[in-house]
């Protein structure tokens, strides 16, 4: 029972501490956001089109013009003007439903870059083409080819359904 | 009605048609898996309206209410949510009131013509309460 006690005690001294200092130290500077923003054992803010009504309100810390303006909405809410309803609705609420489900330009920048990428790498391929790679073997040469060809013509290469199939030997052309 | 009308999945998409005002709609086919008594429509929205009729509602039961409501294949109808903008008025909460509306809205997805109906059939308590729409407060807008 003791040691556990300790135990616990030690947790708290040593382990829990920087995180309960932290959010004490958001709340020192006053942050509009939750100060428990980094403790997830604590019910969270969040945006979600799923939940429309979050667990905690977006902003914890009112400062007195807004406390005054919750103290207005416990009255009659025909009393308020718009700019304090959005202002009541943007102190529980951070995204309206159109921010929530609006995109973003991202993929304009991840498609820009895969086309860099691309083009660096045609660039290296293109150059490796002109000073790395040497001549082609000279047996693909125009004059080379020529001759090569009117040989498989003559030897008769394929003459049932290749090569010379497509020659015309009476006409002396291509069929 | 609209429960049914609306169906969102895919074999909502045949009961399209029944998407037209004044049209009586077929039973709810909610799908218990172990036979047991479905409720029909009625029997779901008087439970949802009595839910956030409750007169001393705490705010954790309207969030849980209305996520839970949200989170069916339906959009509520004009009464349910009457009955939950009413329990927002009880808690001193606007901004939540406000936000159910956008929540239907959204929840109606590509059906544009449910919106406008809810609005149609809410306005009363909307002005009485003194409810703008996001529209009124050009929150629909980016």
């Amino acid at each position: 029972m003791l040691t556990s006690r300790a135990l616990v005690r030690g947790l708290k001294s040593g382990f829990w501490r920087p995180l309960s200092s932290t959010s004490s130290v958001q709340a020192a500077h006053g942050k509009d956001m939750s100060p428990d923003v980094l403790d997830p054992s604590v019910p969270q803010y969040n945006n979600r089109l799923d939940t429309p009504l979050s667990d905690v309100p977006f902003v914890r810390n009112l400062n007195s013009e807004q406390r005054q303006l919750k103290e207005k909405e416990k009255g009659p809410w025909t009393k308020l003007t718009k700019e304090e309803k959005i202002a009541l609705y943007r102190l529980t609420h951070e995204l309206t439903y159109p921010e929530m489900r609006r995109g973003s330009s991202e993929w304009k920048t991840v498609l820009g870059g895969v086309f860099i990428f691309l083009g660096f790498s045609g660039m290296l391929v293109w150059w490796q083409r002109i000073f790395v790679f040497g001549e082609v073997p000279h047996t693909l040469s125009d004059e080379w080819v020529e001759k090569q060809t009117q040989r498989m013509i003559d030897m008769r290469i394929n003459p049932i359904g290749g090569f010379a199939y497509h020659w015309d030997y009476v006409k002396k052309q291509w069929k | 009605m609209f429960r049914a009308a609306v169906r969102l999945s895919v074999s909502g998409a045949r009961s399209l048609t029944w998407t037209r005002l004044g049209c009586t709609a077929p039973l709810a086919q909610r799908c218990y898996s172990h036979g047991g008594k479905q409720e029909t429509d009625d029997e779901f929205d008087a439970r949802w309206v009595n839910y956030f009729n409750k007169a001393d509602i705490d705010a954790w039961e309207l969030r849980k209410g209305m996520n839970t409501l949200i989170g069916y294949d339906l959009v509520p109808e004009p009464k349910i949510l009457d009955a939950a903008l009413r329990a927002c008025r009880r808690l001193d909460d606007l901004a939540s009131a406000i936000r159910i509306l956008e929540a239907v809205k959204d929840k109606s997805g590509p059906h544009k013509d449910i919106y406008p109906y809810l609005i149609q059939e809410l306005r009363p308590t909307v002005d009485e309460l003194g409810i703008s729409t996001p529209e009124e407060l050009g929150m629909d807008k980016l």
